[in-house]
């Protein structure tokens, strides 16, 4: 199992989804990715994307103006 | 006997968020055509941005509505970020603008070629559009149907579910993949067959924008784009000049400079992350707002920046205030300045 983290600070939404969608594509099913946004939109964004493309949310936590998605790679 | 199991067919949805695209989308699925979304971004459907900058706007519930339609529809949505190869369409548009800078049948023709791209590539049988005849003034008329199956090189591969008893036969109708008698003849403005639709599908909850969701259809953001265009002497533009272009109040005094003034909190904040791309200012005696400066001031224009700034602080009534003046190399001074006086700026300053 791989971990990467993706800098997705400063991107207004879709551009961390369009991102994390483009960053999935490399990793492999298992795999999970580290979102680090400072949009609070991908709170819900992020979570949508990854239900309708069969991904899994490990995690969501927010903290001063950081947002972060744990996100395990589907099959 | 050899049996041939046909492959089931595969179409591609363009998803704005809006019902129509939504129920076409549908209306195919129901005909048992395996059914993807993708939608464009090109920067200027910005909606999203502004809840995310503004406080004020930060309460309002957020959902991007393509990727909440592909869940509603149960369908995968490819989200393709085509900023770059926009700037093209809207700097070149063959077919014009609209009543702003909108650029509605290139950009039309422009997604629907990048959909014919996208099939050829992932091995899909025809695309999907939401449009609808008399629909939209520019975009959606009669006329412009056939030219944007044929400028997008799609021809009879778009098929237009909501309204293709209106129009010739297109190839997933004519081989049987879809049956026609089961697609629609709407025509025209009225919202009332769309929402008849949606209540047959049990689609209760939808997405009603106004004027879609592309920020080239306001006026007042138009305007501030057609000032960014004149006042570099070039049509070209970056993603960050886009954002840019959605916050603040923008003050261009002089041909060669403009302000930036952040409204609120939550755009002072957006703002400081271009500290580094522009002279920025900050009232340090009294509150006020965030100031970003776009162009080459000189020293006589920081002070009438620094004057204008002050007016929108509550030093306004003040006989002088300290306004901190940062460059983009970080270093920063701070100078005096008496608040500009007058009920109100010249209008020809505000864009």
């Amino acid at each position: 199992m791989n971990r990467e983290i993706l800098n997705a600070r400063r991107l207004l939404c879709p551009l961390p989804v369009i991102r994390t969608q483009d960053k999935v594509k490399q990793l492999q099913p298992g795999d999970q990715l580290e979102v680090i946004c400072t949009d609070p939109g991908v709170m819900q964004d992020i979570p949508a994307w990854c239900r309708i493309n069969g991904h899994k949310v490990l995690e969501s936590s927010s903290g001063g103006h950081e947002y972060i998605i744990v996100l395990e790679v589907g099959r | 006997m050899i049996r041939v199991v046909e492959e089931q067919k595969k179409a591609i949805a363009l998803i704005s968020g809006g019902l129509d695209s939504m129920l076409a989308a549908k209306t195919v699925m129901e005909q048992g055509i395996h059914v993807e979304g993708i939608n464009f971004f090109t920067g200027f459907c910005v909606e999203g941005h502004t809840h995310a900058i503004r406080e004020r706007d930060k309460a309002k519930p957020k959902r991007n509505n393509s990727l909440w339609v592909a869940e509603q529809l149960g369908i995968k949505l490819h989200i393709v970020d085509v900023i770059e190869e926009y700037k093209n369409v809207l700097i070149n548009p063959k077919h014009g603008y609209g009543a702003n800078m909108n650029p509605c049948l290139d950009c039309k023709i422009f997604m629907v070629g990048k959909a014919r791209q996208w099939i050829a590539e992932n091995g899909f049988d025809f695309i999907i559009t939401g449009e609808v005849i008399g629909q939209r003034p520019m975009s959606q008329r009669k006329a412009t149907m056939p030219i944007v199956a044929k400028e997008s090189g799609a021809d009879d591969l778009l098929l237009r579910p909501l309204c293709a008893k209106n129009l010739p036969p297109t190839l997933p109708e004519r081989e049987g993949w879809v049956d026609r008698e089961k697609l629609h003849d709407i025509t025209g403005r009225s919202r009332k067959p769309q929402m008849a639709m949606a209540k047959d599908f049990g689609i209760a909850d939808y997405a009603q924008p106004a004027g879609g969701c592309c920020f080239l259809t306001d006026k007042n953001y138009s305007a501030k784009l057609v000032d960014l265009w004149q006042a570099r002497d070039s049509k070209d533009y970056e993603l960050d000049d886009v954002m840019l272009l959605k916050v603040g109040r923008h003050i261009r005094p002089r041909p060669h400079f403009k302000l930036i003034v952040a409204r609120e909190e939550g755009e002072g904040r957006f703002m400081q992350g271009y500290k580094r791309d522009f002279i920025s200012m900050i009232c340090t005696s009294h509150t006020g707002p965030f100031v970003l400066l776009d162009g080459e001031p000189s020293a006589e224009d920081l002070y009438l920046a620094a004057s204008i700034t002050a007016r929108y602080g509550q030093g306004r009534n003040a006989e002088q205030v300290d306004m901190a003046i940062t460059q983009k190399d970080g270093s920063e001074r701070t100078i005096q300045v008496k608040p500009l006086a007058g009920e109100k700026l010249p209008e020809e300053w505000v864009i």
